[in-house]
């Protein structure tokens, strides 16, 4: 049974779809999309365990070996990943129930949840796959239903918000598939281990300059680096409340693994980093991202929105950790993946208690909302210093890691603007205390109460983790250092 | 198209065909070109053009929208079962060599049922889109 987990893991969700479909009781597609996520985060568990005692587990589809078949491949990294998305699907269950019926209603509550599975499903096959074609198609089994759940939000305005995410994810998709086919036109295979080997016996030809140069920038639209970030803000903002936590805690990140997998594994170091300046320009966009959407997120009245330009510029710091293209890099954005993922999804779970209470995230509309629902804000402020990286918070830890990846690697300046970037945060999350704490209560504020335990537990379980993983950073770092050290292949 | 009678007659004519070759299609998919997908989309098209010729009508009284939900559903169930179902039997996901005593055998049995799933759901959600679009001008007056 423990050898068929890489396959169950994946194929749980995918029964759970349809069986959503069938069982068209409200509660009941609930019960069935939170059994199996729950069941996707135990069989993640027990390969995180596996993965950590070393050894590289193999998984052959229909029993065809690889090269020819699709080879699920688990190394410490995807396993890590893998943890890191089944965990937060799991605990955005029991906030999802009361959540969506408020939002979206209970009529033809079962698509919801079918697509939810699916996405689900979808982000958990990109990551375990060893197979370049197969990524690709669970690439697009995800986008297909992300676009749907954004637009189940509950402004018309989620539409074209998911409409402009389509045609742009689509411009990615595409982009991956043209740098893959170009991949096995140079090497007449699919397999990533295969590839890596072959690309190194190939070397640096055109065809595989110019698969790199595809894939880079699909994945890039896909991980919203800064230029190509145009879609996220509308879809985190008009996407249901618990879509938005679902899709910043996950989505981004396992676009963020597929571009360590292509940079570091498909693609060999030689390529990547002497034969191009790859280093240079993620390091530049990077950076972009980190002052240009921490500046944009200070004037947004939307405080989902004013959390989507954060991821973007939070984005830019993994993507910082991963252009220093070493062990201490990789394991900087890898650590700041897992505490950014806590953080965020659940700065957007407490944002979602607010909509549910008060009906708006409009933070004209929030005044003295500290008094009224002092739970949800305390938990929204800490998320909020996670961001920042205040001491005692994941975030600190992240930064810690990134500013000392970047002293090693001789970019010193690069130390400071970090610290110079952390300071935009203090003025976003500043602006959240003042309206929260700082002013009264308007008279005719209407009466609301602290939101309800089920949407209140997963909220605080997040935020809580984001704190624990600020002290205890076994797990994180920890896992993360043997991760980056195996990516690199002891290139250190 | 109540006046159109030589399309009428050559729908209902045409519509067995339509449907047995997509079977065709369908099962005659291990030895030759075809498969679940094109057999999904042929025997979809059937549907397509009956409710061309007589109303969305008359073909949602023979393929409700229950039905294509259930049958959407039911296709992907099938596929994704057969995979489970080998691994019961003590196979990896999909490999069809343990379901019959023979391994060849097996192989025959796995992708036949597999591509029924596939017809299944491609034919369904085909016909599902197909009402979608066309059933769209008549939601929005009433």
């Amino acid at each position: 049974m423990i050898a068929q987990l890489p396959a169950l893991i994946v194929v749980i969700p995918l029964i759970g779809a349809p069986l959503c479909m069938l069982v068209r009781y409200r509660d009941w597609s609930w019960t069935v999309a939170t059994l199996c996520t729950w069941a996707s985060f135990v069989c993640a568990w027990i390969i995180l365990q596996q993965a950590t005692s070393g050894n590289t587990i193999s998984y052959q589809m229909g029993g065809w070996a690889p090269p020819l078949g699709i080879e699920y491949r688990i190394d410490l990294t995807n396993a890590f990943v893998l943890l890191v998305v089944t965990g937060i699907g799991s605990i955005i269950m029991p906030y999802a129930r009361e959540s969506i019926r408020s939002e979206f209603g209970t009529r033809r509550i079962y698509f919801f949840y079918t697509a939810y599975l699916l996405c689900f499903c979808g982000l958990l096959g990109v990551t375990i796959t060893g197979d370049a074609f197969n990524l690709f198609v669970f690439l697009e089994i995800n986008s297909l239903a992300t676009y749907v759940l954004i637009a189940m939000g509950k402004n018309r305005r989620a539409l074209t918000a998911a409409y402009q995410y389509l045609i742009l994810g689509t411009i990615g998709a595409t982009f991956i598939v043209i740098g893959i086919g170009l991949l096995y036109a140079e090497t007449g295979t699919l397999n990533m281990y295969d590839l890596s080997n072959r690309i190194a016996e190939v070397g640096a030809s055109r065809t595989i300059g110019a698969a790199f140069a595809f894939l880079v920038v699909g994945i890039s639209l896909k991980l919203a680096l800064f230029p190509l970030h145009l879609w996220l803000p509308n879809s985190y903002t008009y996407a249901p409340s618990m879509i938005s936590a679902f899709l910043a805690a996950t989505a981004t990140k396992v676009a963020v693994y597929v571009l360590l997998r292509f940079l570091f594994t498909v693609f060999n170091y030689e390529l990547t980093f002497d034969a191009l300046p790859l280093d240079y320009i993620l390091a530049c966009l990077a950076l972009i991202a980190m002052f240009a959407a921490s500046t944009v997120a200070i004037f947004q009245q939307n405080l989902k929105r004013m959390l989507a330009y954060s991821s973007i510029a939070q984005i830019g710091y993994i993507v910082l950790g991963i252009s220093f293209a070493s062990s201490a890099g990789v394991t900087a954005g890898m650590v700041h993946l897992f505490n950014h993922a806590m953080i965020k999804g659940g700065m957007f779970l407490a944002l979602g208690c607010i909509m549910y209470r008060v009906g708006t995230v409009n933070i004209n509309k929030l005044d003295g909302i500290g008094k009224r629902m002092p739970l949800t804000t305390a938990a929204l402020i800490l998320g909020g210093f996670g961001l920042i990286g205040v001491p005692l918070t994941a975030g600190f830890i992240s930064k810690w890691y990134l500013v000392t990846a970047a002293l090693e690697r001789g970019w010193w300046p690069l130390g400071f603007l970090i610290l110079l970037s952390s300071l935009l945060a203090v003025i976003y999350v500043w602006r959240l205390v003042e309206a929260a704490y700082m002013k009264p209560v308007p008279e005719n504020a209407k009466v609301v109460e602290e939101a309800p335990g089920s949407l209140l537990f997963p909220t605080w379980f997040l935020i809580g983790a984001s704190i624990y993983f600020g002290i205890e950073t076994n797990l994180t770092v920890g896992v993360a250092m043997d991760a980056a050290k195996q990516l690199l292949g002891g290139l250190g | 198209m109540r006046s159109y009678l030589v399309l009428r007659v050559v729908a209902k004519l045409l519509m067995p065909f339509i449907l047995v070759f997509a079977l065709y299609v369908q099962f005659h998919g291990d030895y030759g070109p075809g498969g679940g997908f094109q057999a999904g989309v042929i025997f979809a098209s059937g549907f397509i053009l009956y409710s061309l010729i007589f109303g969305i009508q008359a073909a949602g009284a023979v393929m409700s929208r229950g039905i294509l939900r259930f049958a959407t559903a039911m296709g992907l169930l099938l596929y994704a079962g057969v995979g489970f179902y080998t691994m019961l039997l003590g196979g990896n996901y999909l490999e069809y060599d343990v379901i019959a005593a023979d391994p060849t055998k097996g192989q025959h049995i796995g992708i036949l049922v597999i591509e029924a799933g596939v017809g299944i759901t491609v034919a369904s959600v085909m016909i599902a889109i197909f009402f979608t679009f066309a059933g769209r001008r008549k939601a929005d007056q009433a």
